[in-house]
């Protein structure tokens, strides 16, 4: 696959984000789906590759007619849609689906229709020696390696509130955010504590919703209704971490942060300063932290003191989680499909805080706890 | 299907599960590269070897970690703070675990404490927990 050889030609999320207890996993999964479809010019007879995290994809293309050449439900978590489009980009290249699907749908907060998770279970490793400690809800169980990180760095929980009330200045404006109250670190700090050093605002909204994207070749997408706002893979990049956090091969970086962002920094043929936009998985404060350095966006203990000097806020130099990220947007459980529709936003120049100029993004994103990851260059301009 | 949070074996973790109820903390070491290594499987973690066995441990720990779990869900019915911390054992690997006989604040949980061994009797299985070296009886 060449960079800019597939394109993003279909876009879109369920009209309504937020508490939907009328709407089952499978129909988000649908109406975002049919959105994305209609939204790039097409009809579900065009879509002839589908992939999806959770329900399975054969659910999906059943729920909507789709006959599918092509299948892939890779299932690693949130950040899984990362590792979704390059499959899919590979697989569009290599001929074997010519317009793929990628959905997303989950009822993360009302909890209607949702499956069991495989790595939940009582005889998994994690269902053997996390989740017995409590380490059961992701507040419990991503959060553990965080003192260890800020610690050795000379950091602390500041560095954590920093995170929020940068991101909040993004969605303060944003009518589909679920935060938008702009916000101070002394009011951060302030909040209830949720897990020591977490209090409420560190941790991400819970809530209903879907959003999904369709591929199809760079020469393709020319003909479609989406051709004069194209976006393009440039590169990608993916990794596996760890089953557990525990087993981090250091708590205080994360190897597939780096492994993935690598490859897809080596696949577009960009350096670091080439990135106008950045997107960051951020389920929790302390992510956006760990990503800045293990991308090497900036050296290890100065991801603090980046954000807290505005150079990820409106007006900066790495404007990143514009949408007020998963922290303040929403967050159905598997973030990383509105980590992906966000820089799809900024490139189309669509989005309600929008970047000028932006003409490349960089997305990270993150599944499970540390145990995998998935890193994207989207563009709008084919190089 | 178990209760939310108890632990269900498999064959390759039985050893671990047996010495907890028998007050021992077990890993597991490689004959051949001579490593210690966790979580339970039948063949070194680190050079494959399957010339692997099951060693009662020191149960000697430091801090490297934590949360304090304000809203904890597992064990069924708890509803004081939890430690939630990862350690690692004097034979060199890391686990998660909880820290008993706290207060459970920050000033009492000091990174890099030692720490040592018990074990908690959850009825259908007992669970290796640590408390601070220092206030160990």
């Amino acid at each position: 696959m060449r960079p800019g050889q597939i394109a993003v030609v279909g876009a879109a999320e369920t009209s309504r984000l937020g508490v939907l207890p009328e709407l089952s996993t499978l129909e988000l999964h649908a109406e975002a789906s049919l959105a994305a479809i209609a939204d790039a010019g097409l009809t579900p007879a065009d879509i002839d590759g589908i992939t999806s995290a959770r329900p399975i994809p054969t659910a999906v293309a059943d729920r909507l007619g789709i006959k599918a050449r092509w299948l892939d439900g890779t299932a690693v978590g949130g950040g899984s849609f990362m590792l979704h489009v390059r499959h899919a980009a590979a697989a569009i290249a290599a001929g074997h689906a010519s317009a793929v699907l990628i959905s997303h749908g989950e009822s993360g907060r009302s909890r209607v229709g949702m499956d069991m998770l495989y790595d939940e279970a009582a005889n998994s490793a994690r269902g053997q020696f996390e989740m017995p400690y409590g380490a059961l809800p992701a507040y419990a169980a991503f959060t553990p390696p965080v003192l260890r990180f800020l610690h050795d760095r000379g950091m602390s929980r500041t560095d954590l509130a920093e995170v929020v009330v940068a991101q909040r200045r993004w969605a303060a404006p944003n009518p589909r955010a679920a935060r938008r109250d702009e916000t101070t670190v002394d009011e951060v700090l302030g909040g209830k504590e949720v897990a020591y050093p977490f209090t409420r605002d560190m941790c991400c909204v819970v809530t209903d919703g879907g959003g999904a994207v369709v591929l199809t070749s760079a020469e393709r997408a020319a003909d479609l209704r989406t051709a004069d706002r194209p976006v393009y893979l440039l590169g990608a990049g993916e990794a596996n971490g760890t089953s557990m956090v525990s087993q981090m091969d250091d708590l205080g970086s994360f190897a597939g942060f780096r492994t993935s962002a690598q490859e897809a920094f080596h696949t577009a043929g960009i350096q670091h300063s080439d990135v106008d936009h950045l997107m960051g998985y951020d389920a929790f404060a302390h992510l956006p932290l760990y990503m800045l350095e293990d991308l090497g966006f900036v050296g290890r203990g100065e991801s603090g003191a980046f954000i807290a000097e505005g150079h990820t806020s409106p007006g900066g130099r790495l404007p990143m989680n514009t949408n007020g990220g998963g922290l303040n947007y929403t967050h159905t459980g598997m973030y990383g499909m509105f980590a992906i529709l966000e820089a799809v936003r900024q490139l189309r120049r669509e989005a309600c805080q929008q970047v000028p100029g932006v003409t490349i993004s960089f997305v990270q994103g993150i599944g499970g706890f540390f145990r995998s990851a998935g890193s994207l260059v989207l563009s709008n301009r084919q190089p | 299907m178990t209760d939310l949070g108890v632990p269900e074996p498999v064959p390759e973790s039985l050893p671990y599960w047996e010495g907890a109820r028998m007050g021992e903390l077990r890993m597991q070491r490689c004959n051949r590269c001579e490593r210690y290594f966790f979580y339970p499987r039948l063949t070194c973690a680190f050079c494959h070897s399957g010339d692997v066995e099951w060693r009662r441990l020191s149960g000697r720990a430091k801090l490297l970690s934590y949360v304090i779990n304000r809203r904890p869900v597992v064990p069924a019915g708890a509803h004081a703070a939890q430690v939630i911390a990862v350690v690692q054992v004097a034979e060199g690997p890391r686990m998660l675990t909880n820290i008993v006989g706290t207060g459970a604040t920050p000033e009492e949980l000091v990174l890099d404490s030692e720490l040592i061994v018990e074990f908690e009797d959850r009825g259908d299985y007992h669970l290796p927990v640590f408390r601070l070296a220092e206030s160990a009886a």
